[in-house]
């Protein structure tokens, strides 16, 4: 896990994710400018290192909706705002990128941030980006496990020759710089099937699993399945890291949760995946066996510790801000955070790995 | 309102001829719907490649989007080769899973005979159900022999038609009745 700079006696990680989505405020029926939400995102950034949160990531999207395309800018600005918490992507599209200039991004937001910069690089689940970019979706799978790979051999090699059929040639190519101890930490980014985890398996990258909804114990299996094949390809998942990403809102009861997160999720799903939430399948968020941390702070604790003894996860990255949440609901979210429920997890996830 | 009756083939004239009879039947007795026709002959789709149906352009894009915001469809297929014409299959690879969460669909099915009368239980319900769509149970299976020059004669195919619109806005309704009472229990 120390390659991948995680310390498990610490218990498991915390830490946040944000699409970069820009939505209007399904209440108010207002939207901010695209430059408020990102100084809001990095102003966020600061708040959760104070809470003493753990991670921190901007993924970005190309489409309608969303304002951090340029998402490695955003972490850049967030490595020289923050001093501790670690940052990421979620996720870097790598399909769609070249891996040596996302590299030379990262390994530059590392040296910035003393050390901190982190990449979770995925799929994407819209295809505008492959048109906007000038790739062929046809292309959707061979395009990203090539740079996927390709990015994995820079990561190990500051030198090396490779060839490829989606980017020239490396010819004892330097990828320069390098990050502050030589490595990133790099995931894969897994959207819930059994079928993705397990190519993050074979490849042994560390996978970060990205929840919507359901019972937790449907992401075990995924979870199970990853760390099987890893095993069978010969990977020590002892050294393995897994991620797992959800919703999460937490108030008084967890009825007043719902109500306040519904809105924003089930609206802001509807413009950008084209589908709202099912109601009823939200309202079973209430019971501790959903994999949705919405709630009143000590169920969202309880969720989450039953989700940690199921999945043995070492990160969760909680999303907050999807929907046009407005900051203030945010910035009392890190405050429950920091004050009732990171104490709780860390106290017995901590002391799970003592024992 | 919205309410879409979906022609679902590209070629022939009973499916059209019989889904114009429904759109009658519905603009006449339910003029508050907000009815539309969408006959696939007159688009240019293209084939599902799995992306998002937003991510799709031109017509593929219109009518997904148009299928997608509606409250009912009613379907009219052919048979053909003892199962749905692919154009009709495509709309359905086009749309996400669950697409029709909280849709009524009803349908009727025109053919050559009386051989593929199992074939809409067979093979068009369990996609329409598997895409959580509030299936109406009866339809109406209409036989060649019920046209005459692009006319429907058959006075039982047309009563049956008036009941398959009927039991459509009445399935609407009893679908909305549930979802209001389930979502001022949800209070949230």
């Amino acid at each position: 896990m120390e390659q991948y700079r995680i310390n498990q006696k610490k218990g498991m990680e915390f830490g946040l994710y944000t699409l970069g989505d820009h939505l209007t405020n399904p209440f108010t029926g207002k939207r901010i400018s695209a430059q408020q939400r990102i100084q809001e995102i990095i102003e966020l950034a600061k708040l959760a290192e104070q809470a003493g949160l753990d991670f921190f990531s901007v993924g970005e999207s190309h489409q309608d909706y969303f304002t951090t395309q340029a998402h490695s800018v955003v972490l850049a600005a967030i490595a020289q705002a923050t001093n501790t918490i670690k940052i990421g992507s979620s996720s870097t599209i790598i399909s769609t990128s070249d891996p040596v200039r996302v590299y030379e991004d990262f390994a530059t937001i590392d040296l910035i941030s003393d050390g901190r910069a982190e990449i979770i690089a995925g799929r994407a689940s819209r295809i505008g980006l492959f048109d906007l970019l000038g790739y062929d979706v046809q292309d959707y799978e061979a395009l990203f496990e090539e740079k996927f790979d390709l990015l994995l051999q820079i990561n190990e090699n500051e030198r090396l020759n490779w060839e490829g059929q989606y980017r020239a040639a490396l010819n004892d190519a330097k990828v320069l710089p390098r990050p502050k101890n030589n490595m990133l930490p790099i995931w894969r980014a897994v959207g819930g099937t059994p079928a993705s985890a397990m190519k993050a398996g074979y490849a042994g990258v560390p996978m970060m699993l990205a929840t919507l909804g359901g019972p937790a114990s449907a992401f075990k299996n995924v979870i199970d399945a990853y760390r099987e094949t890893a095993r069978r390809s010969g990977h020590d998942t002892a050294e393995l890291p897994v991620g797992v990403t959800g919703f999460f809102h937490a108030a008084e009861t967890s009825q007043e949760a719902l109500k306040q997160m519904y809105p924003y999720i089930n609206e802001g799903m509807k413009l950008t995946n084209g589908q709202g939430f099912p109601k009823q399948a939200f309202a079973q968020a209430k019971d501790k066996r959903s994999v949705i941390n919405v709630g009143s702070p000590q169920e969202v604790i309880e969720k989450i510790l039953y989700q940690h003894e199921l999945f043995g996860h070492q990160r969760y990255l909680a999303q907050m801000d999807f929907g046009g949440v407005p900051f203030g609901q945010l910035t009392k979210n890190i405050e429950i955070i920091g004050e009732e429920i990171l104490p709780a997890i860390r106290k017995y996830t901590g002391k799970v790995q003592e024992e | 309102m919205n309410i879409i009756g979906l022609s679902g083939s590209i070629v022939g004239s009973k499916t059209r001829t019989a889904m114009d009879v429904v759109a009658k039947e519905i603009t006449e007795k339910y003029p508050d719907a907000d009815f539309q026709l969408i006959d696939l002959k007159d688009y240019d789709l293209q084939f599902s490649d799995g992306r998002n149906y937003l991510d799709y352009a031109g017509d593929t894009a219109w009518i997904t989007r148009k299928i997608m915001a509606a409250d009912a469809i009613i379907i009219g297929t052919p048979v053909f080769q003892a199962s749905i014409p692919a154009s009709l299959k495509n709309i359905f690879d086009l749309l996400p899973v669950g697409a029709f969460h909280e849709k009524v669909v009803s349908f009727f099915v025109t053919a050559g005979s009386s051989r593929h009368y199992l074939v809409a239980d067979h093979q068009l319900k369990p996609t329409l159900a598997y895409m959580k769509a509030q299936i109406v149970p009866t339809y109406v299976y209409i036989e060649e022999k019920s046209f005459q020059q692009k006319k429907l004669i058959d006075d039982d195919v047309s009563f049956r038609l008036e009941r398959l619109v009927e039991d459509t806005m009445d399935t609407y309704e009893a679908a909305e009745w549930i979802r209001k009472k389930k979502e001022d229990a949800y209070g949230f």
